[in-house]
């Protein structure tokens, strides 16, 4: 049998605005479990929190209630729910990755520099951390003249395969997905999905959110159904 | 992870204080001046941790103390109470518990600072290389020669140009002049760095590249620093962690996407919401 590295159970956020006094509920009761070298899916028509559970799990947003807990490469069992800042920071740098849907990166940094920063966050050296990178954006289509460039002045779907190769060059044990194809041609959307193949034939887990349907279709291995919030 | 510093409830108060100072001021009292005896409390039980090379955010607006705090570490001020460990290679400083000599070693060799106003980190009455020197001859470099020529690659580091270096600071920009205070900061290669609102009035390519600098440095050096800013794209760019400050008080503190992403405190939220 197979050991999940994610076991999800009964995660809840709900937010609260001080300034209008007000509850916005997000994601309602969401439990399901992430493999090795499997992708689960979260589906739902928008509004029913997926991509809160995701930030949830990388601790982005403070779960209102429920257990993440993730299994270590020492196999400890760690609730992400609970866990202290610099447990996080040190799973975020060696174990889990999230390939968010904007871009934020130092302004002055060309793309293959922003591409190769988690490999140097962990002690790669410059030459090795460049050259994965330039490789990755190869892979993904991003074409060369574009690589000692800032991504600042990059168009939303060259900034996206920047995100997605910053996300993927480090080969984390679970990796976060959030609508990584939303604004990628049919032919670049193939480059990444062959990617994710690729990830997942090494043992890589991925809990990832698709625009498409056909591409949950395609790649995922358990789906996930979000029920919409419990509003008052 | 190793920690390097340790604070547990430091306070600063300016005036002669009384005992219901801390009790009646804060966030919820809508001040930090004290309505009893009119002293200011500029900070009131500030605890946090730092680990060896990791960026620490201190946000808030002007006058919520955030500057205060790192003033009290770096002795520029005299905290009224609390305690405060720095973790060296074989001891642990006490850190208000030193006397004059031993807070001067340290800030010659331990820490570094860079403040907003190059006035206070600069001597504008010599070069900016003699700046170095001064730093590096303070934490026992003798040699002329090798003193020049650690100065040299520093400037060249953090890109000043090499050719102006025996000019006075005063005939610079100031993005250069930043930048030697850097320079001037890193001399002794410091495992902690205080950084005081460096890119505050620099526009913004100016910010890039210093921002861009920190960061290497951070990287080549493992240096752990702490940056106070106002501005919520540097905490953003520069530090793993927070701390959002308001009336001389920690109101919140987190990993810093979720304080910019979710925060929990009114205030921070309204911080949050009105960022450009």
């Amino acid at each position: 049998m197979l050991q999940a590295i994610l076991d999800v159970s009964g995660f809840n956020k709900t937010f609260f605005n001080h300034a209008q006094g007000t509850q916005i509920p997000s994601s309602n009761d969401v439990s399901f479990k992430v493999f090795p070298g499997r992708l689960t899916a979260l589906i739902g028509p928008t509004g029913t929190g997926k991509s809160s559970v995701l930030k949830g799990v990388y601790r982005t947003y403070l779960p209102s209630a429920g257990r993440i807990v993730f299994r270590t490469a020492q196999g400890l069992e760690i609730d992400l729910a609970q866990a202290s800042e610099h447990q996080i920071l040190d799973l975020r740098r060696e174990e889990i990755g999230f390939v968010t849907q904007f871009l934020y990166c130092l302004p002055r940094r060309g793309a293959q520099d922003v591409v190769a920063e988690p490999l140097l966050n962990r002690g790669a050296s410059q030459a090795e951390a460049r050259a994965q990178a330039c490789a990755l954006l190869d892979a993904l289509n991003v074409p060369e003249r574009l690589w000692g460039v800032p991504p600042a002045t990059f168009s939303g779907g060259e900034k996206q395969r920047v995100n997605l190769a910053r996300g993927l060059i480090s080969r984390p044990r679970l990796l976060l997905l959030d609508e990584p194809t939303a604004s990628l041609d049919p032919h670049t959307t193939d480059r990444v999905m062959q990617q994710l193949d690729g990830l997942k034939a090494d043992g890589i887990a991925m809990l990832a959110i698709f625009h498409h349907p056909e591409l949950v279709e395609r790649i995922a291995d358990e789906v996930v159904t979000l029920k919409p919030p419990v509003t008052h | 992870m190793d920690k390097i510093l340790e604070v547990r409830g430091l306070s600063k108060v300016f005036g002669k204080g009384c005992s219901q100072c801390f009790a009646s001021t804060g966030p919820e009292f809508d001040t930090n001046i004290c309505p009893h005896c009119g002293s200011v409390v500029a900070a009131h039980d500030l605890s946090f941790d730092l680990y060896k090379g990791e960026i620490l955010g201190i946000m808030g607006e002007s006058g919520s103390g955030k500057s205060t705090a790192v003033k009290n570490l770096y002795f520029d001020q005299m905290s009224t109470c609390g305690e405060a460990i720095f973790f060296d290679d074989d001891r642990q400083w006490d850190l208000f518990k030193l006397n004059a000599a031993e807070r001067r070693w340290l800030r010659n060799h331990r820490y570094g600072m860079v403040y907003q106003n190059p006035n206070l980190g600069l001597n504008f009455g010599i070069s900016s290389g003699g700046n170095i020197a001064e730093r590096l001859l303070m934490s026992g470099l003798a040699h002329y020669g090798q003193i020049r020529e650690r100065a040299r690659e520093l400037l060249q580091r953090t890109e000043v140009m090499i050719e102006r270096m025996d000019e006075k600071p005063g005939s610079f920009s100031g993005g250069m002049q930043q930048r030697v205070q850097i320079a001037k900061a890193l001399a002794t290669q410091p495992p902690l760095l205080y950084l005081d609102e460096v890119t505050t009035g620099l526009d913004l390519s100016v910010q890039a590249a210093i921002l861009d600098l920190i960061l290497e440095i951070q990287r080549e050096l493992n240096t752990a620093m702490i940056v106070v800013t106002h501005d919520l794209g540097v905490v953003r760019l520069l530090s793993s962690r927070v701390l959002v400050m308001k009336y001389g008080r920690v109101i919140e503190s987190g990993l810093t996407d979720q304080i910019l992403e979710d925060p929990q405190h009114p205030y921070t939220q309204r911080l949050v919401a009105s960022a450009l």
